[in-house]
């Protein structure tokens, strides 16, 4: 780790003057900075840590029916508290081990933009809003690739807003080293369709799966799918499976999420 | 039995209060006054010719005390190799230097460039950093068999090519063998990866130099399995110390595996520079560093073939394996392939020819060495994956298969070379059946299969050779060191006992098992019994802790210095009691004269031999110490029948483990909670190298697998609840204690079954799979599936 500098603004405002230094770097649950840090990868000036800002965390429900989570709550707390959206808490208590739980949060996941990262496909998945210090983005606008987000510099992810589906359900098949996502499907049921989000899966970050949401927004069923199939040439091909043996786990999985939405 | 605890007892490990309680004293707890940190810059190319290095900029960066390159080893020794294999005609292995900074070249992703000592650890990287190397890539090779191709680059150019041997075992069998072939009814030959491990103990390597100007001694701390053997490594052929004047200590060590045998570059680096600066110098391992320079394991790549008569009699047995060296010799490296490999291919079976012949192949990879089970695991895998397969070749139960051709007398001398003392093979495969319930098997299938799963059944069989060894024997083999265990008893004035021994103990929990035996020896309790180890200033020459060797070799040493011990408290006691040595009896810790009521107690004859007012002078010294040596006369052979039940999700290929147990034979037991737990973990390897652990480099010798985030090792959700047992017992009968050693068993006996349980359970839904490498992950499992 290189030397730096810290801060700990405490409120929204306070972070984004610290965030407007040159070379400054938000910090928030650290759970990809901080080894990226200790591996030398990365050497900002200064560290803006965004955990003392109490107006960043917690979760609510609004008027008509939205889940919205502080951009600084944590997976545990989310795990624990949203359970308005049953499938969204199921996939906050299955990131990463307890330690990664407790300390890394939503905000920083969705910045971070990792493609085999769990949120992202809820995100997603959901059509979510998200709301950033002087913004709201649309989740459809949002993602844009590997680690690259519509978020410009120093603008903070505050809040995200979930409409809550009539019934949803992600399926993780984990990396087997990492634990993370080799193929995650996010499945959600609104009155106005089904949406798909795939995220572990693809070359270009999480996406959504076009034919199987028209498909599932005809018939919520998994045999609806049946026929379907994802090219596997745009898919991650690594140590740990072939973009062929990616595309086959997003149809596995997408019905396996369609079975177990509730 | 002592009250608290003697043979048999399963005592809780006394060990574990430290441990737990966060007081273990590790060699990164270990911090000298004035000491400086060393960073060492490592190659980040497999394979180049070193132009330039130049320091000269780095060396004036703030807290550098001085940075070492290649240049300041010469005229010093290179790390050395314990082992000299001769190949099968005749002549001697290949053996290239291998210095403790690299040389001319660099050899593999993480050879040693340079090595900056500065005040802090942030100061000696920011240092490395600034060091201007310049390096020509040189093209790698990592293949085995590429690397023996003409013209292939050669790893040390002044060797005469990329082969180390190419050893023929038995090579007077050959002839004989290949004939066997020719008139055999069924051969089934199997072509198979044995991949290779990082072994990953939870504490990573550190050294500690330190250095007396005034004295001109010097102390090394490292995290090894065998200090004694580091200081005579080190020592004599690496930095001309002489062993008076160098003390090595290995406090408590956070596991091993085999890892923390060898003698690594850093040890001696790190005692070079404390003289050399006049500064204890400190290193520690980060695990990125350890992935690329602690000794890797495994990494065979066999042809295996089985022959068989008409009633499926096994015949013959004809390997060809290519065992990966890596860049340089490791310590024991040229042994693990060779003779702890090719002396156990007969199993535990009854084949009579065996013919194996292996090439040893340097690559542009982290040295390879010995992993629990070294050689064994090799063996085993090879062996029984090949008769599970001509078990379904033949159509025949794979159990009764084996069976039939089980060795069912003893002693019995294999083909290759070694002796079998005991064993009960058919009663370790009845108990397998009994606790692992295979009768309920086809049930739990239908189960299975019910929800979509495709459920299979595994077998294996092992044996392996542990108590290594006996030393003129391994002598004849090539073993440029003896393999006895020494022990020194001494016994306080009060009664208490402290046993220094050469056995170290990073994790076998020797610290509870030792003293049981010794307070059953004397009938006293075990908490009188104190076991110190890892300082090579305390206690005789010891040759350290692998091979399943601490109890059978250690513990027999231990054992014989105690009867010295009490054969000279018995004379003690005659003398207190006015009787004759010969009526001497010692019972739960008194003394008594055979018929009479006369007695004295065990602290009464020790306080004797220290305040000697009435005492036999003129026949016995005062004092109440002795030191025993023992060499093994023959290996000890631990065997037992491991069934591994998994299930396959088709749709994904991922497997799971739903049932394992395991029936083994270790002979007597002292502890069976501690055995149990060496089980537990053996198979926990064993089951992290069937499914989940492999490391991989890419075509240019890129370490693939660098961090956790690529390779995986096995968490606790990966295995099953075990079911063990290990009740069968044919004790070893040519050591004291009758043990044949029980840590390495689980790594060598879970692979097979864990990979023939998956071929099970994939045939069983009419998918035409023979084979498929390990590890088992997902993706292979279903790209297997597809065809």
């Amino acid at each position: 780790m290189y030397a730096f500098d810290i801060e700990r603004p405490t409120t929204i405002g306070d972070a984004v003057s610290a965030l407007g230094h040159e070379e400054a770097q938000a910090l928030g649950g650290g759970q990809t900075l901080i080894p990226t840090l200790k591996q030398r990868l990365a050497a900002p000036a200064k560290l803006v840590s965004l955990t003392g800002i109490s107006e960043m965390k917690g979760i609510c429900t609004t008027d008509d029916g939205s889940l919205c989570i502080g951009g600084g709550t944590c997976h545990a707390d989310v795990a624990a508290g949203a359970g308005a959206y049953p499938a969204l808490a199921d996939l906050a208590g299955h990131i990463g081990d307890p330690a990664v739980r407790n300390r890394g949060t939503i905000g920083g996941s969705l910045a971070n933009n990792d493609p085999s990262a769990c949120y992202p496909s809820a995100v997603l998945g959901s059509g979510a809003t998200i709301i950033t210090s002087n913004r709201e983005i649309a989740a459809d606008d949002f993602f844009d690739g590997l680690f690259t987000t519509a978020l410009e510099d120093g603008e903070i992810i505050t809040e995200v807003r979930f409409p809550v589906p009539e019934k949803a359900s992600y399926q993780k098949f984990e990396q087997p080293a990492s634990r993370f996502a080799l193929v995650g499907v996010f499945v959600a049921k609104y009155a106005d369709g089904v949406r798909v989000a795939v995220t572990g899966a693809s070359e270009g970050g999480v996406f959504r799966w076009s034919e199987a949401e028209a498909a599932l927004s005809a018939n919520f069923a998994p045999e609806a799918i049946e026929e379907l199939s994802v090219d596997g040439s745009g898919m991650i091909s690594d140590l740990h499976g072939s973009g062929d043996y990616r595309a086959h786990l997003v149809t596995v999985m997408t019905r396996r999420a369609v079975a177990a939405a509730h | 039995m002592p009250k608290d605890g003697g043979i048999g007892a399963s005592t809780k490990r006394r060990e574990d209060v430290r441990f737990l309680t966060g007081n273990g004293n590790y060699t990164d707890d270990i911090n000298l006054h004035g000491q400086a940190y060393v960073h060492f810059l490592r190659s980040d190319v497999a394979h180049g010719l070193i132009n330039k290095v130049d320091t000269e900029a780095a060396s004036a960066m703030p807290g550098v005390l001085r940075i070492f390159t290649g240049a300041d080893f010469e005229g010093v020794g290179g790390i050395p190799c314990g082992w000299q294999v001769t190949d099968r005609f005749g002549e001697v292995m290949q053996e290239p230097a291998h210095p403790v900074l690299a040389q001319g070249k660099v050899r593999h992703v993480g050879d040693p460039i340079a090595a900056i000592v500065a005040e802090t650890y942030a100061q000696a990287r920011d240092a490395a950093e600034a060091i201007e190397y310049d390096i020509d890539e040189l093209p790698a090779v990592v293949n085995m068999k590429d690397a023996l191709k003409e013209g292939a680059p050669k790893v040390h150019d002044d060797l005469k090519s990329n082969l180390c041997y190419d050893w023929g075992f038995v090579e007077e069998n050959k002839g004989a063998v290949n004939e066997a072939f020719e008139k055999a009814a069924h051969v089934t030959t199997l072509e198979l990866v044995n991949n290779r491990l990082i072994a990953n103990p939870m504490e990573p390597r550190v050294a500690v130099g330190d250095f007396n100007r005034s004295t001109g001694d010097h102390t090394l701390y490292t995290t090894s399995q065998n200090p004694h053997v580091i200081r005579l490594l080190m020592g004599a052929f690496v930095l001309g110390i002489p062993e008076h004047k160098l003390r090595v200590v290995s406090p408590d060590v956070g596991g091993g595996f085999g890892t923390k045998i060898f003698h690594y570059a850093e040890e001696a680096f790190c005692t070079f520079a404390a003289k050399a600066l006049n500064r204890p110098v400190k290193w520690t391992s980060t695990r990125s560093e350890a992935f690329m320079s602690d000794a890797h394991g495994r990494d065979h790549v066999t042809k295996i073939e089985l022959a068989l008569d008409k009633d499926n009699n096994f015949t013959a047995l004809r390997t060809d394996t290519h065992a990966n060296m890596g860049a340089y010799l490791s310590t024991f490296a040229p042994s693990v392939p060779t003779w702890l490999h090719g002396t156990l291919m007969a199993g535990n079976y009854k084949t009579p020819l065996i013919y194996v012949n292996v090439k040893a192949v340097f690559t542009n990879t982290v040295p390879v060495d010995a992993y629990r089970g070294a050689g064994r695991p090799e063996a085993t895998f090879q062996l029984e994956r090949v008769i599970d397969k001509a078990a379904r070749e033949l159509g025949v139960d794979p159990i009764a298969l084996r069976r039939q051709n089980f060795i069912t007398e003893f002693p019995y001398a294999t083909p290759v070379a070694v002796e079998y003392d005991t064993g009960d093979y058919h009663a370790t495969m009845d108990k397998l059946q009994e606790i692992g319930d295979l009768s309920g098997f086809e049930a739990r299938r239908k189960a299975s299969e019910a929800k979509g799963k495709l459920r299979g059944l595994g077998i294996n069989c092992y044996i392996e050779a542990c108590g290594i060894a006996p030393s003129n024997l391994v002598g004849q083999l090539g073993a440029r060191a003896g393999l006895y265990e020494s022990a020194t008893v001494r016994v306080n004035a009060t009664g208490g006992l402290v046993v220094m021994t050469g056995s170290h103990s990073h994790g076998q929990g020797h610290e509870t098992a030792f003293p049981q035996v010794i307070a059953e020896m004397i009938g006293i309790d075990a908490s009188m019994v104190e076991i110190i180890h890892g300082d090579t200033n305390n206690g005789p020459m010891g040759m350290g802790t692998y091979g399943s060797r601490s109890l059978a070799v250690g513990g027999s040493a231990m054992v014989r210095a105690t009867e010295k011990i009490i054969n000279k408290a018995k004379k003690i006691a005659a003398h207190l009691m006015e009787a004759s040595e010969a009526d001497i009896e010692l019972k739960d810790g008194a003394f008594s004269v055979a018929g009479t009521d006369k007695s004295v107690a065990w602290g009464d004859v020790t306080l004797a031999a220290y305040v000697p007012h009435n005492y036999p002078l003129e026949d016995i010294e005062p004092g109440l110490e002795e030191t025993a040596f023992y060499d093994p006369s023959n290996f000890t052979y631990p065997s037992g029948a491991y069934a591994c039940e998994v299930e396959v999700d088709p749709e994904t290929g991922r497997v799971t483990i739903e049932r394992f147990s395991a029936a083994d034979d270790f002979g007597n037991i002292v502890n069976p909670m501690i055995v149990s737990g060496q089980v537990h973990g053996g198979i926990g390897q064993g089951i992290g190298q069937a499914l989940l652990e492999a490391c991989a480099y890419d075509e240019n010798g890129q370490l693939q697998t660098g961090s956790y985030m690529d390779y995986a090792m096995p968490r606790a959700d990966d295995v099953p609840f075990y079911t063990v047992d290990h009740s069968c017992q044919t004790p070893c009968t040519h050591n004291p204690l009758g043990v044949k050693g029980c840590g390495e068993a689980g790594a060598i006996g879970s692979p097979p079954a864990v990979v023939n349980a998956v071929i099970d359970a994939l045939q069983s839904g009419g998918k035409n799979v023979t084979h498929i490498d390990m590890p088992l992950s997902p993706s292979r499992v279903w790209a297997a599936m597809q065809g």
